[in-house]
């Protein structure tokens, strides 16, 4: 047996069954796998990675058998107690778990406050307590009701309740102080509550880590909950809506420095492709898988480019990229022109389906991927779906957002593993506003 | 078999699946894009897909032939570009059979009308304004650019609660129609076009329809004008009385008709083949069908309901997913409205096997009685117009 063989299967024994296994570093980004998690340590997730993002244990728009034509799936999906709180009752009778009254796959869960796709209004968090928002309004919980719930829920992992809404307003600087120690003194007393609830005995904790835009208080955030014992960090706050790449870049950069080499870091509410390389190269290691949904709401599909040619010498000889083959210029020169609705901005990763110039155009959305989508249908169906408001668009467009994502991510890990950040880099943003960047 | 199109090979002798007792029917039609067992629902895919339902999933669930709409379609996207993309069948990618009709019945009833005359069927775009004559020859044309295997003449639809001589007006005029339909296909071999009987609630009139449309040789007669808010006791005479005046050999079309005991009836009355959007539609309202009536998931009563919709039925959804997940993820999400469509496109093709089965097994009789019993909590419970219809062709019910 290898090293590495013996140690998973002594983690296989072990109780606090999750287990990073870093395998490479490179320019900040960490390469590996997440293994141990479950009830008998039999999911693996590969790092950088992101998890299948739901809505009540469903991906949205997919039944099961649509949801299983995409042949890559990531080993862990999402739920949230937006979703979910309404249903306690319901899961407390059942008693065993969403997964399984949700009918989901064998498949990793991890719990978070909030679904990453909804905006939740603001200003219900009180010293004690935090606010959801389910289908019939708001939702209180102090941490015994939020560890009640995580009972009733049975998740392989969950983020622990946090107060985080520093980065839906403009706030002060004793509003993040107060943020952060709020939500140090819930991880407390989640993780005693958590010790005592026997159904959340396999159940990992994540820790949150707060601070706003004020980078002592990022810092200090990091500092107290890598103390705590806990599996992982989530990092909040740090949403694509509420701050620049930059800044968020440089805080990320300083949080991770402070957290241990060897616990993964989910980051919450950043899900464009740049975004989560710039994060990949902070030093995180897991995201949340709703960017494919946004894009699918707002009647778009995922276009850009992430092959890279393992081998630069190759490059001359290899087959054109995708976007050259489907012989088009990007269907954005400035996303500001096409705000599609609060479905959110579209971006340069993506073609406007509902634009009349795919009314006849029979080629799929992206050729030679192999979602369902494109295998049996083109854009003008799709299109005529979209402008017909039929069902079906959706479900189509979520198969094929889906995969290219996951796709990306597969990518990601390969130029990290092959030591090609820099050409994947470029690769994936090089379809650019103004078109300072050339196709080449 | 049931011959269509001057090449259609018989594949079994109707007299073989026939029921000794009632006037129902077990037939094979062969059609261009396969073969389609009888007695068939047809589900409706409007506007060229099954409300949220993929080809794949269809073709799971064994759906030989399915319905898309000429006026819709014919609207959005039109008829050049589905040519362009290979027909229906391509646009779509349903590689089974398709049946459309013929645009009438749609501007009877979701357009401003303005006027039919001999010419056709003017009316209003609802999308521009725009004022359209859809004529015999228009209709046939844009269900030739579809290229579906079975086309629908287009008929001068008259509501059946009309009386007075707009019906025999409408019912002669749909003759003149179905002559002029049959000269404008330019497919005959491939597309079937099947005339449809009019007469409203008249007797009379629907015989001479039967007597004047049978002289025709099409590939298959629907029986139009009916289920459209008539009283059941008018509408199964006419079914019955135009099954009586149908040639044997070819398929009978009940057109609208979905209801599960409106189906096994009329089969009984002779009737092939069926359509209506209500199980589909029915389904996006959160109602599941069920052999003993229908589940209102959205209520209260099955949040805590862990039992599948029909512990019977081997639909993906019945085998994965209980009442009361489907109950919650109607707050969440548009799959809990995909679960029940599937569901409900399972339970009537089902249906439509457990009869065809009988009836080739010769015990369809005893099929209808335990099917009432199911459906209904008690004999006095029984539709008075189901038992007359039933009797009326040898099926007592205890």
């Amino acid at each position: 047996m290898s090293c590495r063989c013996v140690s998973r299967f002594l983690n296989y024994f072990q109780r606090g069954g999750m287990k990073l296994e870093l395998s490479k570093v490179v320019q900040g980004c960490r390469l590996g796998v997440l293994i141990g998690i479950g009830k008998t340590g039999q999911h693996s997730l590969e790092l950088p990675g992101c998890l299948l993002y739901t809505r009540c244990a469903t991906v949205p728009h997919l039944t099961q058998d649509t949801l299983h034509t995409l042949t890559y799936l990531p080993a862990g999906a999402q739920v949230a107690l937006d979703g979910l709180a309404e249903h306690h009752e319901v899961l407390e009778e059942f008693k065993e778990g969403v997964r399984k009254f949700a009918g989901l796959h064998d498949t990793a869960l991890f719990c978070s406050l909030h679904d990453p796709a909804t905006n939740c209004p603001t200003g219900h968090v009180t010293n004690k307590t935090v606010s959801v928002w389910g289908s019939g309004g708001r939702i209180e919980m102090t941490a015994a009701r939020f560890i009640a719930m995580q009972a009733v829920i049975q998740p392989d992992c969950y983020q622990s309740m946090a107060d985080g809404e520093t980065w839906q307003t403009n706030t002060s600087r004793k509003r993040v102080h107060k943020a952060v120690n709020r939500t140090l003194a819930h991880l407390d007393e989640c993780l005693t509550l958590h010790h005592k609830t026997p159904q959340l005995k396999h159940t990992e904790v994540f820790g949150v880590v707060e601070g706003g835009d004020i980078l002592e208080e990022r810092v200090r955030s990091a500092r107290e909950t890598a103390k705590r014992p806990v599996a992982g960090f989530v990092l909040d706050g740090f949403q694509s809506a509420a701050m620049e790449q930059e800044l968020r870049g440089q805080l990320i950069t300083a949080v991770t420095a402070e957290l241990p080499v060897e616990k993964p870091r989910m980051l919450q509410g950043v899900g464009r492709p740049d975004e989560v390389i710039a994060c990949v190269e902070a030093g995180v290691d897991l995201f949340e898988g709703f960017f494919p949904f946004q894009v699918t709401e707002r009647g778009c599909a995922l276009c850009f480019d992430y092959n890279v040619t393992p081998d630069p010498e190759a490059a001359a000889l290899s087959p054109p990229t995708v976007l050259e083959l489907n012989g088009e210029r990007p269907a954005v020169e400035d996303p500001k022109q096409n705000d599609v609705g609060n479905t959110g901005t579209m971006t340069q990763f993506e073609i406007n389906l509902k634009d009349i110039r795919y009314r006849e155009d029979f080629r799929p959305l992206v050729e030679g991927c192999g979602c369902y989508c494109c295998k049996n249908h083109h854009r003008a169906y799709v299109h005529h779906l979209l402008v017909t408001s039929e069902l079906l668009a959706g479900v189509l467009l979520m198969l094929h957002n889906t995969a290219h994502y996951l796709g990306f991510f597969r990518a990601l890990r390969e130029a990290i593993s092959h030591e090609r950040l820099q050409d994947f880099k470029t690769t994936v943003t090089k379809v650019d506003f103004g078109g300072r960047k050339q196709l080449h | 078999g049931l011959s269509l199109g001057k090449k259609g090979a018989v594949l079994r002798d109707p007299r073989d699946s026939e029921c000794p007792v009632s006037k129902a029917r077990a037939c094979v039609l062969k059609l261009p894009h396969g073969a389609v067992n009888t007695p068939v629902f047809m589900p409706v895919g409007t506007q060229g897909t099954l409300k949220g339902v993929t080809v794949a999933q269809l073709e799971e669930l064994g759906c030989q032939i399915c319905l898309g709409n000429t006026y819709h379609l014919g609207m959005r996207p039109g008829p050049e570009l589905i040519e362009k993309a290979n027909g229906l069948h391509g646009f779509m990618n349903w590689k089974r059979n398709l049946l459309t009709d013929s645009g009438g019945f749609q501007m009877v009833s979701l357009v401003e009308l303005s006027e039919v005359t001999e010419e056709g069927v003017m009316f209003r775009s609802p999308y521009d304004g725009r004022e359209i004559l859809l004529t015999p020859e228009q209709s046939i044309a844009i269900q030739n650019s579809l290229g579906s295997d079975i086309i629908m003449q287009l008929d001068d639809v008259v509501s059946s609660t009309v009386t007075g001589p707009r019906v025999e007006e409408a019912m002669r005029r749909s003759i003149r129609w179905l002559d002029r339909c049959a000269a404008a296909n330019k497919n005959p071999h491939r597309q079937n076009l099947f005339a449809i009987i009019q007469g409203g609630l008249n007797a009379e009139l629907r015989k001479a329809c039967l007597d004047e449309m049978t002289k025709r040789d099409v590939p298959g007669f629907a029986i139009g004008g009916l289920s459209g808010g008539e009283e059941k006791d008018d509408f199964w005479k006419m079914v019955t009385l135009s099954t009586d005046h149908l040639p044997r050999g070819k398929p009978r079309y009940l057109m609208g008709v979905g209801y599960a005991v409106d189906l096994v009836v009329c089969v009984a009355l002779g009737c092939d083949m069926f359509d209506c959007v209500f199980p589909t539609r029915t389904a996006r309202f959160g109602s599941a069908l069920v052999p003993w009536g229908s589940l209102q998931l959205k209520q209260k009563q099955y949040a805590k309901d862990f039992q599948p919709i029909d512990p019977e039925c081997q639909c993906a959804t019945c085998k994965r997913h209980s009442r009361a997940y489907l109950h919650a993820l109607f707050k969440s999400d548009t799959a809990a409205m995909h679960h029940i469509t599937v569901h409900n496109i399972c339970y009537q093709l089902t249906l439509m096997r457990s009869v065809r089965d009988s009836i080739i097994e010769q015990r369809f009789p005893e099929f209808v009685r335990s099917f009432m019993k199911r459906m209904f909590p008690s004999s006095e419970q029984y539709p008075s117009w189901a038992e007359d219809a039933l009797a009326s062709v040898n099926i007592t019910l205890d």
